[in-house]
């Protein structure tokens, strides 16, 4: 299978092509204003290469545009939200803890209707469908075009979410839907935000993924396409247009993911060190271990999938205190081409001092002559000192383990580190990312309670749901692997209730890719 | 009937409040998150609630005990609100043919210290500066006024739907604490209730005093800390003659639910001076007893409080998790729960401990049994 990757990052775009398991191109472009022009040039540089032309499988994207566009407060929708469950949870309406700006820009109305349910399944009263058809008109007449729902262990119970939009499909069929259950976990004010944040993207989502495949038809390539999402799976572009906060913090997932594909390992600790931070994370079977906490996104807080990361001020860009000579955590930034000496700037960098230890040849040396060795030692070991204290601080047990440094600024990854049994550099390393997108996998999630089964079958229900899931997003079944197995006893329930959350990924299917061409 | 100093509690307050009953939470008692917003709504609304000392009531004064009984984990889904937990309250009016004078909660640590603010925003009296844990215990007899001997019942417990359940009499708290639980279980496994009212007498002998307060000092203490980047953890100590056991990482944890309880342990690897050295900690919902060595050298009802290294917040049994970087303090128990009485009711023992109770704090302040 031949496959190109691209990974829109804040300062450039990188694009590889990987035939089965190999990298046959790589290239890196300034990002741009748009994002698309700059996949255009990623992809035309590409092209032009003689091994880079030919028939590709799949191309697969990994951007920040929809997180970005959350965070910046642009091209975000005025939505509809609506709440199932009353009486209960009836004190915190949707929009409760949002920042008051964003909550103004988005808050279409409100709609709080009875129903949803017990942790057990029992209706907490019957859902209200005239107080529903009545929510539907009026989002209708107000001429709302997106609306999320929300109803009570709709994780565990999604009928009343799914009543609701087959009710808004009968009476305001334009509208689009985003239902709470599709996004996740259990924690009802943060599945709906997620899914608020999701309706609040829709248009930006059509017009971003229009924008993406005509860059890719642009560039001559007739493949189907995909999004990154946040757990370094991916998703077909029309889930995309119905999804786009899966594809959130994408970007970190990808390079941990394009670390352990370049280097063959599954378990490995990986440090990305770009021009303003390094990223460092944990991989386990392959994947980055996730953070089970609660995240926030542009001030408003979600439960979503995200890598769990420790992102330290330390990069190529990093300015160098002359008095201390400690690294960052201010940077240059994009301005690293113009600012850094050897580039002819003034200000003392990260990466003058590796150019100066003979660790990095780029620019102009001769314009870090007046540097000190000791300077140049100092600020090597605050680096290196750095490194060894985050990277022990993500370390889940004793022992030294293996360490993937990629990255642009990876040359600030010395060659022994304390508690890293072994410093793994990879060709094409500085692309990692891009490579993580093109081998991305197809995942599914379960996450419910269970009760009276025992521990073993409430994995095995969960673990059947996560398989459904994956094979209905493109996975190839024979190729199904369990990323994740959580079981969360939960307090004060009867029947040794069990939280039970599972997650399998998949090779992409090529008979299912291929067929979203025709 | 007295005049009492009221004393505004600010929304700057409730913010610190939030912070600190979640350390006093001792792990757990839930978090106070969906408290504080109910608590932020009402105040964006003008609703506004007033402190008032224990010593200010009258003996024959009538004071409502509060909280939320059920599952953390419902209540992310059924959210606290603030309306459900004043009905509890007015049904103990209705049922009693009285008025309270003022509200407080069962216990501060954890959800239930915002409990008795949201009660008294909506029934327009003060809350008192008490409850009856000093922190957060998972049983309803694990209380001061249980330690007391002072009448368990009723109790009323209230659901949105419109069950509304009042335990009118029982033989002893452990009763209560069962029946009470079979109809929250039945409810959904999330009720507000009110507990047994207390006289003004009650809370000034058996209530213990001025927490409110000091989840406020200590929350306030930790955000200040947060925001002048100095360390949270120290200022802490220092102010509430705190002792640090252990500084590490967590490397281990094991849950499973048995009557109910989420029970286990978590293993931590030590740091800095704690290099080559492992904690671990029993819980039962709320951390119960710190072992080092093999040897238990913290327990219940001394406050185990494990907190983020860096933040100072707390982590509880719920949310700790492989890799945080956490610092173990334990914090002086009240002398109500370090009596003898007091011990058999939260002393290791209740929690299936085989162990006499040694206080952390036994050799420099002299208390323990």
């Amino acid at each position: 299978m031949r496959r190109i990757g691209i990974d829109v990052g804040g300062t450039n775009t990188d694009a590889v092509l990987l035939d089965g398991d190999k990298v046959v191109f790589a290239v890196k472009c300034p990002t741009t204003q748009d994002a698309t022009s700059g996949i255009l040039d990623a992809l035309k540089a590409l092209r032009a290469d003689p091994a880079a032309r030919g028939p590709v499988d799949a191309v697969v994207i990994g951007t920040t545009h929809f997180i970005n566009a959350v965070v910046q407060r642009r091209n975000l929708m005025k939505v509809a939200a609506i709440r199932i469950g009353m009486p209960a949870s009836a004190s915190l309406p949707p929009f409760c803890d949002w920042p008051q700006g964003l909550a103004e820009r988005v808050r279409g109305e409100i709609f709080m209707l009875e129903g949803g349910h017990d942790y057990d399944g029992r209706p907490i009263v019957p859902f209200d469908t005239a107080g529903m058809r009545a929510a539907a008109q009026r989002i209708a007449d107000l001429g709302l075009r997106s609306v999320a729902v929300s109803s009570i262990f709709s994780p565990l119970d999604p009928s009343c979410e799914i009543a609701a939009r087959d009710i808004l499909q009968e009476i305001c069929p334009n509208v689009a839907v985003t239902l709470s259950h599709d996004l996740g976990r259990i924690g009802l004010l943060e599945r709906e935000n997620a899914a608020l944040l999701n309706a609040v993207l829709h248009d930006l989502a059509v017009e971003t993924v229009a924008a993406f495949r005509k860059a890719t038809a642009e560039s001559g390539i007739d493949a189907p396409l995909f999004l990154t999402q946040n757990d370094g799976t991916v998703m077909q572009a029309e889930t995309a247009i119905a999804f786009p906060v899966m594809s959130f913090a994408s970007g970190a997932t990808n390079s941990m993911r394009g670390a352990a594909h370049l280097s063959g390992l599954d378990d490995a600790l990986v440090v990305d060190v770009g021009g303003t931070t390094s990223d460092i994370g944990q991989l386990r079977h392959g994947f980055p271990r996730e953070a089970n906490a609660v995240v926030e996104v542009g001030g408003v807080r979600t439960l979503f999938r995200m890598p769990d990361l420790l992102s330290i001020g330390l990069g190529g860009g990093s300015h160098i205190d002359p008095a201390s000579a400690r690294v960052g955590p201010l940077s240059v930034g994009y301005r690293l081409t113009q600012d850094a000496l050897v580039f002819g700037g003034i200000q003392l960098t990260a990466t003058d001092i590796a150019v100066a230890a003979g660790l990095l040849d780029v620019g102009d040396r001769s314009r870090t002559a007046s540097i000190s060795k000791d300077m140049i030692a100092a600020a090597l070991t605050d680096a290196t000192r750095q490194l060894e204290e985050n990277i022990d601080r993500m370390k889940t047990e004793a022992g030294d383990a293996p360490l993937i440094a990629v990255g642009g600024g990876a040359f600030l990854v010395p060659e022994r580190l304390a508690g890293v049994s072994q410093i793994i550099r990879v060709p094409f390393g500085d692309c990692a990312n891009a490579v993580g997108a093109a081998i991305a996998r197809v995942s599914g999630e379960a996450d419910q309670v269970f009760r009276d089964l025992t521990r073993d079958e409430a994995i095995a229900a969960a673990l059947e749901i996560a398989e459904r899931k994956a094979i209905n997003a493109g996975a190839d079944p024979r190729s199904l692997k369990t990323i994740e197995i959580e079981d969360m006893p939960i307090a004060y329930l009867p029947g040794n209730s069990l939280r039970v959350r599972v997650r399998v990924a998949g090779a992409l299917s090529r008979i299912e890719a291929s067929r979203e061409v025709a | 009937m007295n005049e009492p100093v009221l004393t505004e509690i600010t929304l700057e307050d409730i913010e610190s409040l939030a912070v600190g009953a979640w350390i006093l939470g001792t792990g757990g008692g839930g978090s106070p998150y969906l408290g504080l917003l109910n608590l932020r709504r009402l105040y964006a609304e003008g609703y506004r609630v007033q402190l008032m000392s224990p010593l200010d009531l009258d003996d024959d004064d009538r004071v409502a005990v509060v909280s939320n009984m059920g599952a953390p984990l419902i209540g992310q889904e059924r959210l606290a609100d603030s309306r459900n937990i004043a009905r509890a309250v007015e049904m103990q009016e209705e049922f009693g043919g009285f008025k309270f004078r003022a509200v407080m909660s069962v216990e501060i640590g954890g959800g239930n210290g915002t409990q008795a603010l949201m009660a008294a925003a909506h029934l327009n009296i003060p809350v008192v500066d008490a409850d009856c844990m000093g922190r957060a215990f998972p049983e309803a007899q694990m209380t001061s006024v249980a330690i007391g001997g002072l009448r368990p019942y009723p109790c009323t417990l209230y659901d949105p739907r419109g069950i509304e359940a009042i335990v009118t009499k029982v033989p002893s708290w452990k009763w209560m604490e069962r029946t009470s639980r079979k109809i929250c279980v039945e409810m959904g496994s999330i009720a507000s209730t009110s507990k047994a009212p207390r006289t003004g007498r009650e809370v000034k002998d058996w209530g213990i005093h001025f927490t409110t307060t000091a989840a406020i000092r200590i929350g306030r203490l930790v955000r200040e800390a947060n925001r002048l980047h100095t360390d949270p953890i120290a200022a802490l100590l220092e102010s509430e003659g705190g002792k640090r056991l252990f500084t590490g990482k967590v490397v281990d944890v094991a849950r499973r639910t048995t009557e109910g309880f989420l029970r286990g342990s978590v293993a931590i690897e030590g740091i800095d001076d704690d290099r080559g050295s492992r904690l671990e900690l029993s819980f039962q919902n709320e951390w119960i007893v710190a072992w080092r060595e093999g040897k238990a050298v913290a327990m219940s009802p001394d406050l185990i409080c494990v907190l983020e290294s860096i933040s100072g917040h707390a982590v509880g049994t719920e949310t700790v998790r492989y890799g945080q970087r956490v610092t173990v303090v334990a914090l002086p128990a009240p002398a109500v729960l370090t009596s003898p009485r007091g011990l058999e009711f939260v002393g290791p023992r209740a929690f299936g401990y085989d162990l006499d109770f040694r206080s952390v704090f036994e050799e420099r302040a002299g208390a323990g049994v």
